[in-house]
């Protein structure tokens, strides 16, 4: 395969008045790995957007091996051999695997009739490849956003792409994934590939990365070496020092607040996705829930917002039942929530940045009184929002679906964190957003903590778990299989989360034959209850 | 060895555990309770307005052959109060099943549910024609000739939706196109000519649909409404000013023949009924299977689809969505404005004023019935078909049924259908945005 260098010539793109990329220069050499880093709204995905024939640039010349080139449509790029995995899934949710990867390259028979054992056959040689395992059969929308991302790299493999761009492909990938990943792009590489790769996780720029550029607000503001630490990468791309590490008192947990008794949740199918979970969260104190993505957490956090009714057990906020409470009642209880699809759940995206930061409120005073909404208000908290969580946006007239992504999540954490809460829940609450967000992110949910609200983050990233939790909770299989502090080492938090409970290992993993039975009531949440046991392998048998 | 322990792929979930299934067991049974309970109800009215209300000793005749084609089968002669009584038994018998048998079974609510419907229509039917004949055949010849323009215009909306644009306008199509067919085939005596002209006509008004949708980014049901008013307009003021005055000149075109296929038109009842029509009833057959098979298994249809579930997916792999959209909306205003054809060079044998008659809008609603499927939307309007011929076979017949209510009936069974049989369905995500690129 021969090698492609890729240069942009003072690219330059605006949207109306906002400059997003302001003469940029960039050289991509054949068969690097080339990190762009950059604050949320620096312009990376606007750039890569660019270069792949989406966006057209105001200004700037793209220069492929020399010559240069206009890419009109994606066609064009495609055709030139760059690949791209976007930093929202392009995915038609109601194909399947085989369907996304040819659409656009189709094999076909006479008459443009599918041919689709041909398609599938590739998939299965590309998964057999590079090891990346995924049903070619399977419809997209029944996947879990870990596999979704598999597709979408697979979608660019399938090409032979001599260029390929990844933005945030590791947002939602679990550290496992991330490392096959990793080889996947190391292989590439040595076949000759060149990979620009977006990531707003440093370790990761630091295991692959063979060249870094850094964007702030439009502009390349130098490059780093990737031998540098974490600190340097960090403030070099915010522009000031920023703490990596979250500061935090040890909890004080106060009486229970929120329950789960015996609680069951099945997905669309009808099949258990959370079985019988027994939980219980105090005041003050921040549960982790750790777990590969798919063991159920998504149902989890749907059953407690009330979006998915759950089959049996009960819910209870403040000794108040409210499992059967339709989402709004249950926001309206207090609960505060952060979704784990931002762009699917968390925001509107044709609705301005304001508009978003009331969504659920806009019935409720100071906003609104259920029949008017008091734009005064609804503007002046937008103000104060956009301020406090530091979110780029031009306006806060802004169509959200605009934002960058990681600015997009601050909108959804914004408004979920701006109101007094009886319990927070978040699912990937920092998903996307640069360090220097995250930081205040976490410094928030901290905050939030301290002031007695009981908090859950549901997430697969286990540093932020183990950074933030006071204690944490592994789901498999829609089970918790066990609760563990955060001092845990990795090596027994990766048992727990591939399901192993044979209490020999988990003990010489921790290092401490007590920890795991640390907490009393891990033993009634690991195997959950008693009673429910023996049916549930009943009905498994059966 | 970790990487082997720490990977599980999250697998097959489990089966429901004992607590689970058993609140989706219950769920189930009330569900079944609710239906067959209904069942029994309106079998049990069944039984007392159709079965009891019928004098005895009388019987129903439904003739099952219309003079001059196909094979002669004896009329049907049947002792209404005897058949409306045991039609009304079985319409309870369906209710009963129901409930008892597995209620979670799926195939178990079809049947019963298709048990019901016929036995309840049959007691009906009994009731209505005792001591009277009606024609069982014509009612099915009179559904073909309802439903075939209904069809094409069904296979237009399916097009147009799955593509991302809400063709409103089949009313409009359906009007430009049998205006366009009427006035071709009189001017050139050629019906072929007539019957092009009918697709063209309706494919520029699919042309006018997608450059308003598409480049000025208009609201398409909003837009798709105003084009139906322009169409009528327009054809209205041409039917006045031009073909009225000169009719034998404009609007005097011939009419498409029947042929019938050996063998097929030999049925009994159903042949002559399906295989001795007019070549716009065999190109509708063609159609359906074609738009079917394409849009599912062709690249044109998984473009299409792509373009009306997520066009921006499809943007980045280099489909390119406006143009997709633009072809595939007047494709299908072609195929809409085949469907006004065969209202005047297909049937009647002129142009009039106002002649689609909402049949665009039935066929929208086909659409949605159908859940944007072909064939789902083909069931829709031969359902629909279907009991606007018997509500015009029952009318001649003079029931105690008033005729206003009659008129209304195929209506009222199609609302109910779309809002009550169809369910939770999702339509194409797409559909009715617009596609603007940054
Ligand atoms: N289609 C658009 N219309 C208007 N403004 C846009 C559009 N796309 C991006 N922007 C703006 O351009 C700027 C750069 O956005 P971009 O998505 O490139 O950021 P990013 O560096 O990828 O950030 P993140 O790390 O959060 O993904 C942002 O201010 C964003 O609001
Ligand atoms: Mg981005």
């Amino acid at each position: 395969m021969t090698a492609l260098k890729l240069e942009l010539r003072g690219i330059t793109k605006r949207f109306g008045s906002l400059v997003a990329n302001d003469h940029i220069d960039l050289t991509v050499e054949p068969g690097e790995i080339h990190c762009l880093l950059g604050e949320n709204g620096a312009g990376k995905s606007t750039l890569m957007n660019v270069l792949y024939g989406l966006y057209e640039p105001t200004s700037g010349e793209i220069v492929v091996d020399g010559t240069p080139r206009e890419f009109r449509t994606a066609g064009d790029a495609i055709a030139a051999g760059i690949g791209m995995v976007h930093q929202h899934f392009m995915l038609v949710p109601v194909f399947t695997v085989a369907e996304n990867v040819m659409l656009g390259h189709e094999e076909t028979q006479a008459l443009g009739w599918l041919d689709r054992r041909r398609a599938k056959k590739k998939v299965l040689d590309l998964v057999a490849e590079y090891g990346l395992a995924v049903d070619p059969d399977a419809l997209v929308e029944d996947l879990p956003v870990g596999l979704q991302q598999r597709v979408e790299i697979l979608k660019a493999l399938v090409r032979d792409a001599k260029v390929l761009i990844l933005d945030e492909p590791t947002a939602v990938l679990t550290p496992q994934e991330t490392e096959e990943l990793f080889r996947v792009m190391r292989s590439l590489r040595e076949s000759g590939v060149s990979i620009v790769f977006i990531t707003h996780k440093l370790k990761e720029v630091k295991a692959v990365a063979d060249r870094i550029t850094v964007i702030r607000r439009g502009k390349v503001v130098g490059s780093a070496d990737p031998a540098a630490s974490e600190t340097e990468l960090a403030s070099l791309m915010v522009g000031r020092p920023v703490d990596l590490v979250v500061h935090k008192e040890p909890a004080q947990p106060g009486e229970v607040r929120f329950a789960l008794d015996k609680l069951t949740v099945l997905d669309d199918f009808g099949n258990v996705q959370v079985d019988a979970v027994d939980l219980e969260l105090r005041e003050g104190e921040i549960l982790g829930i750790a777990g590969v993505q798919g063991n159920g957490q998504t149902e989890l956090t749907q059953a407690i917002l009330g979006l998915r009714r759950p089959a049996a057990g009960s819910i209870r906020l403040d000794g108040r039942d409210i499992t059967a409470l339709s989402p709004r009642k249950t926001l309206d209880a207090g609960v505060g929530f952060v979704p784990e699809d931002r762009q699917h759940d968390g925001i509107v995206g044709e609705f301005t940045v304001s508009e978003n930061l009331v969504l659920d409120l806009v019935t409720r005073p100071p906003f609104g009184n259920g029949i008017s909404v008091d734009p005064k208000a609804v503007r002046d908290n937008a103000r104060k929002r956009v301020a406090e969580f530091d979110i780029r946006t031009q306006s806060i007239d802004t169509p959200a679906g605009s934002l960058s992504g990681g600015n997009q999540q601050k909108v959804v954490v914004a408004r979920e964190m701006s109101r007094p809460l009886r319990m927070f829940i978040a699912s990937q609450p920092t998903r996307g957003v640069d360090v220097g967000a995250m930081e205040f992110i976490h410094q928030r949910i901290v905050a939030e903590r301290d002031i007695g609200t009981p908090v859950i983050i549901v997430s697969t990233e286990l540093d932020e778990v183990v950074a933030l939790a006071d204690r944490i909770a592994v789901m498999y299989r829609g089970r918790i299989v066990g609760i563990v502090p955060p001092t845990a080492s990795r090596e027994q938090l990766g048992l727990l989360m591939a399901g192993v409970d044979d209490p020999e290992l988990l003990a010489r993993a921790a290092g401490n034959p007590n920890l795991v039975t640390e907490d009393d009531s891990t033993a009634t949440a690991e195997g959950s209850a008693p009673e429910a046991d023996p049916t549930a392998g009943e009905e498994g048998q059966a | 060895m970790s990487n082997t322990l720490i990977t599980p792929e999250a697998e097959a979930p489990q089966e429901a555990s004992g607590a689970a299934a058993r609140t989706l067991r219950a769920a189930a049974r009330r569900r079944a309770l609710i239906t067959g309970g209904g069942f029994i109800l309106l079998g049990l009215y069944a039984l007392w307005a159709f079965g009891l209300g019928t004098k005895s000793g009388i019987d129903a005749t439904f003739g099952m052959t219309v003079s001059g084609s196909g094979p002669e089968v004896g009329d049907l002669d049947v002792a209404a109060r005897a058949t409306a009584i045991a039609m009304a038994v079985l319409c309870m018998a369906a209710g009963v099943a129901r409930i008892v048998l597995a209620p979670d079974n799926k195939l178990v609510g079809r049947l019963t549910a298709g048990v019901f419907v016929v036995a309840f229509l049959v007691a009906f039917l009994c009731w209505a024609v005792a001591g009277k004949q009606m024609s069982f055949a014509g009612a099915l010849q009179n559904t073909m000739l309802a439903a075939t323009p209904l069809i094409l215009g069904a296979l237009a909306g399916v097009i147009g939706e799955r593509s991302g644009i809400v063709n409103i306008a089949i009313e409009g199509q359906f009007l430009f196109g049998a205006f366009g067919a009427a006035l071709t085939a009189s001017v050139t005596d050629s019906l072929w000519a007539g019957l092009i002209a009918g697709a063209v006509a309706g494919g520029l008004v699919g042309l006018l649909l997608a450059v308003f949708a598409v480049r000025y980014v208009v609201e398409q049901v909003v837009l798709g409404v105003v084009i139906n008013l322009l169409v009528a307009g327009l054809t209205g003021f041409l039917y006045s000013q031009l073909m009225r005055p000169n009719a034998d000149k404009y609007n005097n075109p011939d009419i498409f023949q029947s042929h019938a296929i050996p063998l097929l038109s030999d049925i009994p009842v159903i042949g002559p009924v399906l295989f001795d029509v007019n070549i716009i009833v065999y190109l509708m057959y063609a159609l359906v299977v074609i738009v079917h098979f394409a849009l599912f298994n062709t690249r044109w249809g998984l473009r299409a689809r792509a373009v009306g579930e997520h066009p921006t997916a499809a943007d980045t792999v280099g489909i390119k969505v406006n143009r997709t959209r633009y072809l595939n909306v007047s494709m299908a205003g072609c195929i809409a404005g085949i469907g006004g054809a065969f209202l005047t060079i297909g049937t009647v044998g002129s142009f009039s004023k106002d002649m689609a008659s909402g049949a665009g809008y039935i066929a929208l609603a086909a659409v949605i019935f159908g859940r944007w499927r072909p064939l789902g939307a083909v069931a829709a309007a031969l359902m629909f078909g279907f009991f606007k011929a018997l509500a015009t076979s029952l009318q001649t017949l003079q029931t105690p049924i008033p005729t206003e209510f009659l008129t209304m009936l195929p209506y009222i069974v199609t609302v109910f259908a779309v809002a009550g049989l169809v369910g939770k369905v999702r339509p194409p995500a797409a559909a009715n945005k617009p596609y603007v690129k940054g």
